[in-house]
């Protein structure tokens, strides 16, 4: 998810180069090692720009933002997060998988700022209210009028130095995004900040859930692509002011202001465009991804890992789906080849990057046997637009309406998990996007 | 560069088969030996007279002690040879190469599998250490993209095509029931064949090789001295071995209707052999019917039947045991399983058998035809070895 919202912010910066990738996340695929630099590689960021991640914690996400936000040069913060809950619970109810991404930085003429940072606040704090050991699947909660009234003062604190800081007075607050785990401590702020009426934007609870560590970087995404399609189409000013509010662990108050320069963003996949094409999954399947249900797996060997060195050594093509084109004959190789399978050429290619590119179904199978975290393997042979074929798993797909000639798109995703090593690879996902003119 | 051949250089003058299935009192040295026994009685030798070894196995064992140690065999040249599917033939190959080079005088192939020991359904190759990103999918559904791409390109409506396959199924399974060494010895109706539960895409139970376990094996001479262990022996007419690039995966001219690698072994052993019109030169046909969509593309890769036409040969009976072609006259497959290591050397069993008019009279064909072709591939559609042997029961 992670790497998808990242692809999708760069793609509306292509001329963005981050001089450094902030990833945060409450529900990492690995500890000691680097979460950041699979999404590193798989946006194919050069060797040069650092990866760090700010696990672990609800509040990391907004953090990375903050740090990105005082810091200077051009970063990519990217928050994603997947909230789990143990069946019939109010974690498993309320939760959400997310995933946001944004560029921060100074503007520059090919691309500039969207909306500017005026400041904010923060209010720090030690107490339990919500936590989860190390490796467990559900947080547990303290009885929530404490955390309440602790959260009631933490964000007005951090809501008045923020308002103070910046000389902005609540009444000026155009839009505010308030959310954190705790629903009723987020309800009762809002209704305190003194800002008009209309003012406090859809939290996206009831659609996407609260996504955790990812949920104020959605949501301050969610206000951009509301504003900028407001501006585009003449019903909104620019100059408007954006607020943040984030309840974890304390408060912490993000200001903007909206530019000129909005209305010329076309994000290629907004958030309610995404909430509106959702489709339903069964309760049993859902369960089953989350490892709550164990499914009777293949009477076949399961996957063996991934071996480091040979991963290390194809990593452009593992993470970032980057073939070879042969010199001479054009022909494109997926994976890369010395040898060209047309001609007599060899190590005479160039990479080409295939991850940006759609295919086309030129045939597909039903696998019931094939191993899979989500059975049955949906698998197809694709021909890509500007050549290459590669015979691919589907993911997203129903497979009674997959069809020959259906358009499909290259999505990074975990294949498996063996001795505790991801397999990150690209699926191929049946095209959703909707036509939303050019894209800046 | 040419591929000359070895026609009528090297005889068959030995052969044995165990009986194929759940051999599970029968482990891989028990199978080998089986064979092995079987072949030196029938060639009348013992394992002094043979000079040299070849054990195809694909993955029962590393190197030629998986055949030295069960036969016995001391600081004699064993070797052990893999190359998917046609593990069985390659062994038989290397061996024929060899006598005829004029290095040893009597060489011996064996090809045997214990499959059943794994405990997991199919067969499953255990792969080397690899990044993460080839794919994982099953035989069956890697072939069952066959089937439509077929379909659709010589216009086969999707119940005729399931008639097809259905009507090569049961073909197999009719002459597996005729033979005491098949796995599966019951005739298979359309009706059941076409209600079976679904494994890949359209492909059911019935349209897959089952697995079992087997050995078999063949003792080769030079052509001169043949008559010297046998009155009947097989002459080899070709031996021919096409491994493909893999570039059918990645190249989007690839269509899925074709098995280029096929096509290729079977003009290589065509062309060795002075075969012209297999269909009316061939006694009968052993192929690689791992799953139907695949016999009956084969059947035209191997010239049987003309390009788009094999689904109407196939319903006219041109391949059944009675027909102008008999295609896996002793089940195939379909009725016997697949221990890679063995199949290769099980379908030269059968041409021995029939060539020597010794099948068991319910499917013994009634034949002035001396010639019998063996086909394996391995593999998947796009990336696949082929071998092909024609095999006969006269010189010249």
């Amino acid at each position: 998810m992670g790497v998808e919202a990242a692809r999708l912010a760069l793609r509306c910066r292509p001329s963005a180069e981050p001089g450094a990738l902030w990833f945060a996340t409450a529900s990492p695929a690995y500890l000691d090692k680097t979460n950041a630099t699979a999404i590193h590689r798989a946006l194919r960021l050069a060797g040069d720009v650092p990866a760090f991640d700010f696990g672990g914690a609800l509040r990391s996400g907004v953090g990375a933002l903050l740090a990105a936000l005082g810091g200077s040069g051009t970063e990519l913060v990217v928050a994603s997060d997947r909230r789990d809950g143990l069946p019939t619970g109010g974690d498993e109810a309320a939760g959400g998988d997310a995933a946001a991404a944004l560029v921060v930085g100074e503007g520059t003429p090919s691309a500039p700022l969207l909306a500017e940072h005026l400041g904010g606040a923060s209010a720090t704090d030690e107490f339990v209210d919500r936590w989860r050991a190390p490796g467990d699947q559900r947080a547990k909660l303290w009885e929530e009028r404490f955390g309440e009234t602790r959260y009631l003062d933490l964000g007005a604190d951090a809501w008045q130095r923020a308002l103070k800081e910046t000389g902005i007075e609540p009444g000026e607050v155009s839009a505010v995004a308030v959310t954190g785990m705790h629903g009723r401590a987020v309800k009762a702020l809002t209704g305190r900040l003194g800002v008009t009426d209309d003012a406090a934007v859809d939290d996206l609870s009831g659609t996407v859930g609260q996504s955790g560590a990812a949920h104020p970087l959605l949501l301050l995404a969610a206000m951009l692509e509301a504003e900028a399609a407001g501006q585009a189409s003449g019903s909104l000013p620019a100059g408007r002011v954006l607020a943040l509010v984030h309840l974890a662990d304390g408060a912490d108050v993000v200001l903007l202001r909206t530019t000129d320069d909005l209305a010329r963003w076309h994000p290629p996949r907004p958030v309610a465009e995404q909430v509106a094409s959702g489709a339903e999954i069964d309760y049993g399947t859902f369960l089953a991804w989350r490892g709550m249900l164990t499914l009777e797996p293949p009477r076949r060997p399961g996957p063996e890992r991934v071996s480091s060195t040979a991963a290390w050594r194809s990593e452009d093509w593992k993470f970032g789906f980057v073939g070879s084109r042969d010199r001479t004959s054009g022909a494109v190789h997926l994976p890369p080849a010395r040898v060209s399978m047309q001609g007599d050429a060899v190590d005479d290619m160039d990479p080409i990057p295939m991850a940006d590119a759609q295919g086309t179904v030129v045939t597909f199978t039903v696998d019931r046997m094939a191993y899979s975290p989500s059975p049955p393997v949906v698998f197809a042979v694709v021909d890509f637009e500007g050549g290459g074929r590669f015979p691919l798993e589907l993911t997203d797909v129903d497979a009674e309406r997959l069809a020959v000639g259906d358009r499909l798109e290259m999505t990074f995703r975990r294949l498996f998990t063996a001795d505790g090593i991801h397999d990150y690879f690209w699926k191929g996902r049946p095209v959703r996007d909707v036509p939303t003119g050019g894209e800046g | 560069m040419a591929s000359h051949g070895i026609r009528d250089r090297v005889a068959i003058v030995g052969m044995g088969c165990t009986r194929f299935g759940e051999r599970w009192d029968k482990g891989l040295d028990d199978l080998i030996v089986e064979a092995a026994q079987d072949t030196f009685a029938s060639a009348g030798v013992t394992k002094h007279d043979v000079d040299a070894f070849w054990i195809g196995t694909a993955q029962g064992g590393m190197s030629g002690i998986t055949l030295a140690r069960p036969l016995q065999v001391q600081s004699k040249p064993v070797t052990r040879v893999e190359n998917y599917c046609a593990t069985g033939s390659e062994a038989l190959r290397a061996a024929a190469y060899a006598v005829a080079s004029g290095a040893y005088d009597v060489a011996m192939a064996v090809g045997a599998e214990k499959v059943k020991d794994s405990g997991y359904q199919g067969l499953n190759a255990a792969a080397p250490p690899g990044d993460g990103t080839a794919r994982t999918l099953t035989a069956a559904a890697m072939f069952s993209m066959v089937a439509p791409a077929y379909a659709a390109k010589y216009g086969v409506a999707d119940d005729q095509l399931t008639d097809v396959l259905a009507t090569i199924s049961a073909k197999n399974h009719a002459n597996g029931a005729r033979n005491p060494r098949a796995q599966f010895r019951r005739e298979v109706s359309k009706e059941t064949i076409c209600a079976s539960p679904r494994v890949a895409g359209r492909l059911g139970v019935f349209d897959c090789a089952g697995v079992a376990d087997g050995a078999a094996a063949a003792i080769v001479v030079r052509a001169e001295d043949a008559l010297r262990y046998t009155d009947k022996p097989l002459y080899v007419k070709a031996l021919s071995l096409a491994a493909g690039s893999g570039s059918g995966l990645i190249d989007p001219t690839y269509d899925y209707t074709h098995f280029p690698e096929c096509e290729a072994a079977a003009a290589d052993a065509y062309q060795q052999a002075g075969i012209t019109d297999p269909r009316r030169q061939l006694a009968m046909a052993e192929v690689h019917d791992c799953f139907t969509p695949t016999e009956l593309v084969l059947m035209e890769d191997l010239g049987f039947a003309e390009r788009g036409s094999a689904w109407k040969e196939v319903l006219a009976g041109t391949f059944a045991l009675d027909g102008e072609l008999p295609v896996n006259p002793d089940g195939g497959l379909k009725s016997f399983g697949h221990p890679v290591g063995a199949s290769g050397l099980r379908m030269m069993f059968e041409c021995w058998l029939q060539l020597r008019g010794e099948a068991t009279p319910e499917r013994q064909l009634r034949t002035d035809r001396t010639l019998a072709l063996t086909h394996n591939l391995g593999g998947y559609p796009g990336e696949m070895v082929s071998f092909v042997s024609v095999l006969g029961s006269e010189l010249g």
